[in-house]
């Protein structure tokens, strides 16, 4: 049976995108330099030479960035550094345990603060 | 994602033709982009029309019949294929390579040693002194008894051996590669080993062929070949010489999955995006030719496989002039960007 290849062709539209984040958006990053050359030519080096291999691997970086990413819920990131992680070798293991830290982080963050709470509550109570 | 392991040309897909093939290609107006031209491209840099710099390497394509059907292959090769070079066409390769100096023969398919006239063509080449490369799956050497001593074959003609392992580990080997396939690829890695492939000191060179399993670019040659001298050896104690981290280009399967799987425009993207001048100057067609296994010539196996013949009066083994072939315009389409993204990529990994 013949598959018809050509429907999952997406031709281009006119249309602006109907969400706040667009997919698209992500290879524009470089475009806020439009309304502030200096300070983003600035942070593009800067970030440049951040995830450049140092004292830590290429690969770390770039799984430390994807816990970040989840930390700070940032779908652009997340999908920079899911792409990124997969090119510089790391593992679907590697990856989800790097999600994991983030949320282990969060999470403890939460409930640490159970201290200050029950701080409060005893100096609250008899 | 799961996608059929027959050949495309088995399912009568469309795009087992190379024509529809190069009609996707050349689509430039996709959904959010638009693409450059390769050629416009390489007209930036004062590289077009792209010619070679001498040819050094012919690669035969012995045949698109093979015992796996990975879901990359830019072949569309498989069990089912039964295309394969003659003895005939052999003999012009050694007729076309006597009064040259080429120095080497990269031997690939499909799996080349299902020829039946492998060994044959193998032992011919060496008594020419030409230095032999074999692309070789790893999985051959165990499918049937008769393929069990390739490794003593090899070692024999001291032809160098290059295998795709996508992976150090079965997961993602096996999804690109095939259910097992990672298993038997050690298991044949170790059998090269034995006879001395892979090891320190030894003249026998055992390469490894990393390509990404999905829709994404292969980071640096060096930190993978790093990583993988590491877990091959801790958890396998298999060893190798180098390993070559090659772009995946969007060509035959490669394709099917691309779009089939909604990632071609991004995919393509990407490539553009990591257009790399450099890359561009050392692209494998500028110092390899390319035979098919009927004997006609192409700038490279994915040409081959888009059928876009070689630009010049040659055009077929039986009638190989060096000189000509020299002076001839490589033929360019998008499928390119794959061989020019990043550190680049051409048969032997990155170029820069
Ligand atoms: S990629 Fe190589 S081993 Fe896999 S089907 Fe194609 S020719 Fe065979
Ligand atoms: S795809 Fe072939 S012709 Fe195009 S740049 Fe790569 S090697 Fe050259």
């Amino acid at each position: 049976m013949k598959q018809p290849i050509f429907i999952h062709l997406k031709f281009k539209s006119k249309f602006m995108s109907k969400t706040y984040y667009d997919p698209a958006d992500l290879s524009k990053f470089g475009d806020i330099k439009e309304f502030q050359p200096e300070l983003a030519k600035k942070f593009f080096d800067y970030y440049g030479d951040v995830f450049k291999e140092g004292a830590l691997t290429a690969r770390e970086k770039s799984l430390i960035a994807l816990a970040v990413s989840h930390a700070i819920q940032c779908p652009y990131c997340i999908d920079a550094y899911t792409s990124g992680s997969l090119e510089k070798g790391a593992d679907e293991e590697q990856m989800m345990e790097a999600v994991h830290v983030a949320a282990a982080i969060r999470g403890g963050a939460s409930l640490v603060h159970g201290v200050q709470m029950m701080n409060k509550t005893k100096d609250l109570t008899m | 994602m799961a996608l059929a392991t027959k050949s495309l040309q088995f399912r009568a897909h469309e795009l087992a033709n190379a024509s529809t093939q190069l009609k996707v290609l050349s689509t430039n107006e996709l959904e959010n982009i638009s693409l450059p031209t390769f050629s416009d491209k390489l007209k930036a840099i004062n590289l077009y029309p792209l010619l070679p710099t001498g040819i050094q390497i012919l690669q035969v394509n012995m045949g698109k019949m093979c015992n796996q059907t990975c879901k990359h292959c830019h072949v569309d090769a498989g069990p089912d294929r039964k295309e394969i070079m003659s003895r005939v066409t052999m003999k012009q390769c050694l007729e076309a390579l006597k009064g040259t100096d080429i120095t080497t023969v990269d031997l690939t398919g499909g799996a080349p040693e299902m020829n039946p006239d492998f060994r044959w063509f193998v032992e011919e080449l060496s008594k020419m002194g030409k230095k032999i490369m074999v692309r070789c799956n790893l999985t051959i050497i165990l499918a049937n008894p008769k393929y069990n001593d390739l490794p003593q074959f090899f070692k024999k003609h001291k032809v160098e051996v290059i295998s795709s392992l996508p992976y150090f580990a079965a997961r993602r080997t096996d999804a690109q590669r095939g259910e097992g396939v990672f298993e038997k690829s050690v298991k044949a890695l170790k059998m090269l080993n034995e006879v001395g492939y892979g090891k320190e000191g030894s003249e026998l060179i055992l390469n490894l062929v990393y390509n990404p399993t999905g829709a994404f670019l292969p980071g640096s040659q060096n930190e993978l070949e790093a990583e993988f001298t590491k877990k091959l050896k801790e958890g396998f104690d298999v060893e190798f010489n180098s390993l070559f981290a090659i772009t995946n280009i969007p060509v035959s399967r490669f394709l099917e999955y691309l779009v089939a799987s909604d990632n071609y425009e991004g995919y393509m993207e990407k490539l553009v995006d990591a257009f790399n001048p450099s890359a561009a100057m050392g692209v494998m067609c500028r110092d390899t030719i390319s035979v098919g296994w009927d004997g006609y010539l192409y700038d490279c196996d994915f040409n081959q496989m888009l059928e876009l013949k070689v630009n010049s009066k040659t055009k077929h083994i039986s009638e190989f002039n060096l000189d000509e072939l020299n002076k001839r315009n490589i033929e360019l389409n998008q499928h390119c960007y794959g061989c020019t993204a990043g550190a680049g990529s051409s048969c032997g990994g990155e170029v820069v």
